[in-house]
């Protein structure tokens, strides 16, 4: 078993369906740097899903190559490839007859973990997805849709993977809990430095919770790859500033904070004031509520750190 | 046998053995009589039949399951395998055994290859929905993961249909102990032949009738609840849903 994050390498990788004409994905090249998430994004029948099953495949390739860490997913045995990679899908796919910790447990079984391991395992990847582990015996029809996606992401986590591989795991949960888990996942991934691959059809979930940004056009075509914040400064082309959105502008003041900013000394008196890790769009969004042209930035502690104008936000 | 009468007394047909008040009368449950006949009549009769239903739901489920392996691992074989085992069920009993016999006699063999056969319509279906049931999300998380076709049987799909085949097995049971009994037709064997022996007394023996009927009835809702038990018991989850 692997444990490190692992570089994942898409070469001129192509899929096309036995009787189509055109490719579902179409020599796709890009590389995900070991710890990084990649948000695959674009229309359906841009070939993101196809493209992540790829990688495990579960579709397998018709031409190019996909490597992680340097090694052709094409020279593994293709079991051994699947249980080192996490996987996670929209539907989650919990085992019915299986407790959370037998969910959990599944991929270390087949390596022959021993029962105290599983269990040692099984509370503590709980603990980190953020359920207690009385949730250990329970049956996963006992637990609610944001539960079991938690469970699903415990039971990829088990085995220590170098790489995820996550299909629209939030896609099917409501607004609230999908943006808690979004937070939540980020917070983990802080700690524990996977490479992933995260499939989406919604742009406002890629630029929350991707390093990079793949956007993929209709034929399975790259249409740009970069950060989130170049694509929405430069997208490359018509088609991703059409995907992105008009408001592009606005995300992208999202992604960047007040503390960011190069303040000038405060002079003003009666400003309003905002903490440095209010996100641009935000403080924009007071200065024009409250119609005002400047703010004071200030520090955890609460103390001034300086002015921000309306300019520097635009700027 | 005509003209004959409980009144006159002397036991001509075995079965009545020196008769009581009750028995003179015609009683519907003459308990001296269930407990005179207990040891020669009634228990190896039970004993029997429980016996014709184990091997009977044994012999099928074995088959059912092999062929509900072909029918589920390739598609195409599914259609003819259960129009076979629906063609069997629909044959009469009665003209199944008759069918039989001059193959294998008058013979316990007959009745159990009888037995077996109506078993597997209710088995093979039920093995095969339960298999097929298993939804499309959890293959794939299976597959995923990296568990092999045969780990993905033994560990995911087996257990799942378990619910779907442990209810075949209940229905497959109940309905052999009920045909069990016309096996009697053929030879006195199992609780049957007690049946049969009392509807052919002039009178209809009603001792007899209702303690062997009501042992087979008994016998049959004790083998539904202890499946149903064994169900509840090996499948805590799928009452969950």
């Amino acid at each position: 078993m692997r444990t490190e994050a692992a570089e994942l390498v898409f070469d001129e990788a192509t899929k096309v369906y036995p009787g189509r004409e055109s490719a579902a994905v179409d020599h796709l090249s890009l590389t995900v740097p070991a710890g990084e998430i990649c948000v695959l994004v674009g229309p359906s029948g841009g070939g993101k899903t196809t493209a992540l099953k790829l990688v495990n495949r579960l579709i397998p390739l018709t031409g190019g190559d996909i490597r992680i860490d340097g090694t052709s997913i094409l020279e593994q045995d293709v079991a051994e490839l699947r249980r080192s990679i996490g996987y996670v899908i929209q539907q989650v796919g919990l085992f019915p007859h299986m407790t959370v910790e037998g969910n959990i447990g599944t991929v270390p079984r087949l390596y022959r973990r021993p029962r105290s391991w599983i269990k040692a395992r099984s509370a503590e990847l709980l603990e980190l997805v953020g359920l207690d582990p009385s949730y250990a015996k329970r049956f996963p029809a006992q637990l609610s849709g944001g539960e079991r996606q938690r469970v699903g992401l415990a039971r990829a986590l088990a085995a220590n993977p170098p790489l995820m591989l996550m299909d629209e795991p939030f896609g099917a949960i409501d607004p609230i809990v999908r943006a808690r888990l979004q937070d939540e996942f980020l917070r983990l991934q802080k700690e524990i430095r996977k490479t992933v691959v995260f499939v989406t059809h919604d742009v406002d979930e890629a630029i929350k919770v991707g390093d990079r940004i793949a956007i993929l056009r209709e034929g399975g075509r790259l249409a740009q790859y970069d950060t989130p914040q170049q694509i929405l400064e430069h997208p490359a082309d018509e088609f991703v500033a059409e995907f992105v959105g008009r408001d592009r502008a606005l995300k992208a003041l999202a992604l960047r904070t007040l503390g960011e900013l190069e303040l000038s000394p405060a002079t003003e008196d009666g400003l309003p004031r905002l903490p440095a890790d209010t996100s641009l769009r935000d403080a924009l969004a007071l200065l024009v509520a409250e119609r005002r042209n400047a703010l004071l930035v200030i520090g955890a502690d609460g103390a001034p750190l300086g002015v921000a104008t309306r300019e520097d936000l635009l700027a | 046998m005509t003209g004959w009468r409980l009144a006159d007394g002397g036991p001509v047909i075995p079965n009545f053995g020196h008769g009581s008040e009750c028995l003179r009368d015609n009683g519907w449950l003459c308990t001296s009589w269930v407990r005179q006949h207990w040891g020669d009549i009634l228990q190896p009769a039970l004993v029997q039949h429980i016996e014709l239903t184990l091997i009977a739901v044994g012999i099928g489920f074995a088959i059912a399951f092999l062929l509900a392996l072909v029918g589920f691992r390739w598609r195409v074989f599914d259609p003819p395998l259960g129009a076979f085992t629906d063609i069997l069920y629909t044959i009469p009993s009665i003209a199944l055994y008759q069918l039989l016999v001059p193959v294998t006699g008058l013979t316990v063999t007959t009745i159990e290859i009888a037995l077996v056969s109506y078993t597997l319509f209710v088995l093979y279906r039920n093995i095969v929905a339960g298999l097929r049931a298993v939804p499309p999300e959890v293959l794939e998380s299976a597959r995923g993961m990296g568990l092999t076709r045969r780990q993905t049987f033994l560990r995911v799909e087996l257990p799942l249909a378990a619910p779907a085949i442990l209810a075949g097995l209940r229905v497959a049971t109940v309905a052999t102990i009920s045909i069990a009994t016309v096996a009697a037709f053929l030879i006195y064997y199992g609780l049957g032949g007690p049946i049969f022996d009392a509807l052919g007394q002039p009178d209809i023996f009603r001792t007899e009738l209702l303690a062997s009927g009501g042992l087979a009835i008994l016998l049959a809702l004790s083998a539904d609840a202890l499946l149903a038990l064994l169900q509840r018991a090996l499948t805590p989850w799928s009452r969950l849903r």
